[in-house]
């Protein structure tokens, strides 16, 4: 069982930033960089330099030397930051792309999903739809053809499966598209981020059809930000960072290493120098952080304890009305809520030259358990420009303690919702019989 | 992890020893000059080509008023107005066949050469999206785009039919030749866009040159007027551009002009030959650099 049924050894991919990596070359620039070519490389051999290296301008390693095996049946979860080559990896791995260095070995039939509905076309109805996209995916004809009506009854668009796919709602082609990827029966399948779509029932669904993969002995490699879902559907997880392996293991470590190690979003970031930190002419960021009800800095927060925010930014020009604020998103990138300051001195007040620091305080009760990230931003009002808009500033786990006063109570198993207030409840009750029943007997009596 | 002795021989991972169990066996690497054509791939996904192609069909004329009839109108309207310009007033030669009939014949596979090379020569930059999500021979998207050229071929050809029938000309036992004529037309058109195609990935300027390769090449080729206007040995000499030999053939075995191609005909074939696998192994080497610029 145990076998490795995926070998990756030193694998590498490089690309060039600069003048190659300009979108589209014209031919006009490539005739005269080609031309100009040999006298560059003259003058750097005559500067001294290796050929070899005149040739690497401006070379970015999206992956680098990351070797890993994964056994046959095992659910490996890929996780890291934006950029941090997860997707670079599943592309050299799918065969989308050719690694630079290294190689990889895979036995099996490969089946990758990196994007749900590739090949889709609008004009088409939703059964032709579903062979199109099942011949891109690597389906048979004939097993198209077996699994259709298993294909149409999980999309839920049995209706209109004869309807262009340009009349469905966005939701409908997605639930159609991830359809067909879910009958896929690889032995092998490679998942990017694509749970992240469709509403959350839906989403339930295929994280169901994928862990019964899982179980059927396939191997499944799995891109994610989604970190419940990683943890829930892998047993193992590779945390990319830099285009390095930088933790290879149980997915519990692994996800807390991601969440707690620096190299993430965390729950303070300072900008020391004012020239490097986000800014316009009017105002400019220094530090955001995550704070609790005692003032410290935190990266964790009990699920019923206040949490507070705090934004520290600079006045450069006086007489501007400034509203700084924050959007709160979770895990799956749904934005919460947003929030802007409401603090009475300062509303609508044009603000002098000077340091300032605000904080915002979301009460206990209030976010549903997971990591939540905070985009923070300062808006100078009338004409509205924004001055700075930092995406994921901070971050912070929010921790459900399983303790009976929160909103959780006694239900001990997995809660829905991306907010979690504790609200009030209250029963009536009757001893004998049905309350409403009499009621409306009583009605009945008076009609 | 691939421990120590294992990354000392490379070839321990190129040569698995569990290969009976496994039907599937990828070794991916970088890979260096001049790659091979894969045809064992490229017959592996036959039925993603199958699809492609009925996709492009399906979906060429929707959203249009006069639908199919597109297929027609284009050659029929540049033969009415090559029959006015290049026919009465010119008074151009044509094989004493009558000039509507005598340029239809070679409008019919010059549209389908022209419309599949602009199509196909896109057909890559049109499909970035499947390019950039999903592994497959990318030989497959413009092999697609110049066959589903066969139906409006198909069409207009009827169109051809209709015309024989109005002046009166019987096809000769020739016409057995046709489809070879139809198939070197696919090979000509597929060899100069598979250099396109490849081309236009990394260079957008080929979009705007292929309308003019289109133009200058019809006029390069003998629709409105014969090859007969040149003697040997240049004649042949001529089909060094195969769309001639298609051309003359087409005329050949339907209206039994007595242009002889046979000559012409094996330089023609020779050369869309050459085009295609030169079109094919251009395709293949620059490939790999397609995901990462498209």
């Amino acid at each position: 069982m145990s076998k490795p049924v995926i070998q990756v050894e030193n694998l590498g991919k490089q690309f060039h930033i600069g003048g190659t990596q300009q979108q589209y070359e014209t031919l006009r620039d490539k005739v005269s960089s080609a031309l100009a070519a040999p006298f560059r490389r003259a003058g750097k051999l005559l500067k001294g330099q290796a050929t070899g290296a005149a040739e690497l301008d401006e070379i970015i390693w999206a992956l680098k030397n990351v070797s890993f095996n994964v056994n046959q049946g095992e659910v490996v979860g890929i996780i890291g930051r934006n950029g941090a080559g997860k997707s670079t990896l599943l592309k050299i791995l799918s065969r989308i792309t050719e690694p630079t260095t290294g190689e990889a070995l895979i036995l099996g039939r490969v089946g990758s999903l990196l994007e749900v509905g590739t090949g889709f076309h609008h004009e088409l109805t939703g059964r032709e739809n579903v062979f199109l996209n099942g011949a891109i995916l690597g389906m048979k004809r004939t097993e198209i053809n077996r699994k259709f009506d298993e294909i149409v009854a999980f999309s839920e668009v049995e209706k209109f499966i004869d309807t262009p796919v340009k009349h469905y709602s966005s939701g409908m082609q997605m639930r159609l598209a991830f359809a067909v990827a879910a009958h896929l029966e690889p032995e092998i399948l490679i998942v990017d981020e694509v749970l992240a779509v469709g509403d959350a029932r839906f989403q339930r669904k295929c994280l169901n059809k994928m862990q019964s993969v899982g179980q059927e002995g396939r191997t499944v490699l799995f891109v994610s930000h989604n970190m419940p879902a990683v943890t829930r559907l892998c047993e193992r997880v590779i945390l990319l960072d830099d285009g390095q392996i930088l933790e290879d293991g149980p997915a519990h470590l692994a996800v807390s290493a991601y969440l707690n190690s620096g190299r993430g979003v965390s729950a303070e970031r300072l900008w020391p120098n004012p020239k490097k930190a986000p800014g316009g002419p009017v105002s400019r960021l220094c530090a955001v952080r995550v704070i609790s009800e005692a003032g410290q800095v935190v990266d964790s927060i009990d699920i019923r304890h206040p949490v507070g925010i705090e934004m520290e930014f600079e006045t450069l020009e006086p007489d501007h009305i400034l509203l700084p604020h924050f959007h709160f998103h979770n895990e799956d990138g749904t934005c919460l809520f947003g929030a802007h300051d409401l603090d009475p001195n300062w509303r609508m007040r044009p603000r002098p030259v000077g340091w300032y620091k605000c904080v915002v305080w979301l009460p206990g009760n209030l976010l549903a358990e997971g990591a939540i990230f905070v985009n923070a931003g300062v808006i100078t009002m009338n004409p509205d420009i924004p001055q700075f808009y930092e995406r994921e500033a901070v971050a912070f786990q929010v921790i459900d303690t399983m303790e009976p006063d929160s909103a959780r109570g006694d239900w001990k198993k997995n809660m829905n919702g991306v907010v979690r207030p504790l609200f009030e409840w209250a029963t009536d009750y009757l001893p004998n019989g049905n309350g409403t029943l009499k009621s409306s007997k009583k009605l009945k009596a008076h009609l | 992890m691939i421990s120590k002795e294992q990354t000392g021989q490379p070839p321990t991972l190129a040569s698995p020893p569990e290969t009976s169990e496994h039907s599937h066996i990828t070794l991916i690497k970088p890979s260096q000059g001049w790659v091979s054509l894969q045809f064992r791939e490229l017959w592996e996904y036959r039925e993603l080509l199958f699809f492609l192609t009925w996709r492009d069909i399906k979906v060429r004329y929707k959203q249009t008023v006069l639908g199919a009839a597109w297929a027609i109108i284009q050659p029929f309207f540049t033969m009415i107005v090559f029959s006015l310009f290049f026919g009465r007033l010119a008074q151009v030669p044509s094989d004493g066949i009558p000039y509507p009939i005598f340029s239809y014949t070679a409008l019919v596979p010059w549209t389908f050469f022209a419309n599949g090379l602009n199509q196909a020569s896109n057909s890559l930059v049109n499909s970035a999206n499947l390019v950039k999500k999903v592994y497959f021979p990318r030989l497959v998207v413009p092999f697609a785009a110049v066959i589903s050229g066969v139906v409006d071929f198909v069409l207009a050809f009827i169109v051809l039919i209709v015309m024989m029938l109005f002046y009166g000309i019987v096809p000769t036992a020739n016409i057995i030749w046709l489809p070879y004529f139809l198939l070197l037309a696919l090979c000509t058109s597929l060899g100069v866009a598979l250099w396109l195609s490849a081309m236009n990935v990394q260079f957008r300027d080929v979009r705007y040159t292929v309308p003019f390769i289109v133009q200058f090449w019809l006029f390069a080729t003998p629709i409105a007027y014969p090859s007969s206007l040149l003697s040997e040995p240049w004649r042949t000499l001529y089909a060094i551009n195969p769309m001639v030999g298609v051309v003359e053939g087409f005329r050949w075995a339907l209206l039994g002009t007595d242009t002889a191609p046979g000559p012409m005909i094996i330089v023609s074939s020779a050369v869309a030959l050459v085009l295609l696998v030169s079109g094919m192994y251009y395709f293949r080497r620059m490939e790999k650099t397609f995901a990462d610029v498209v």
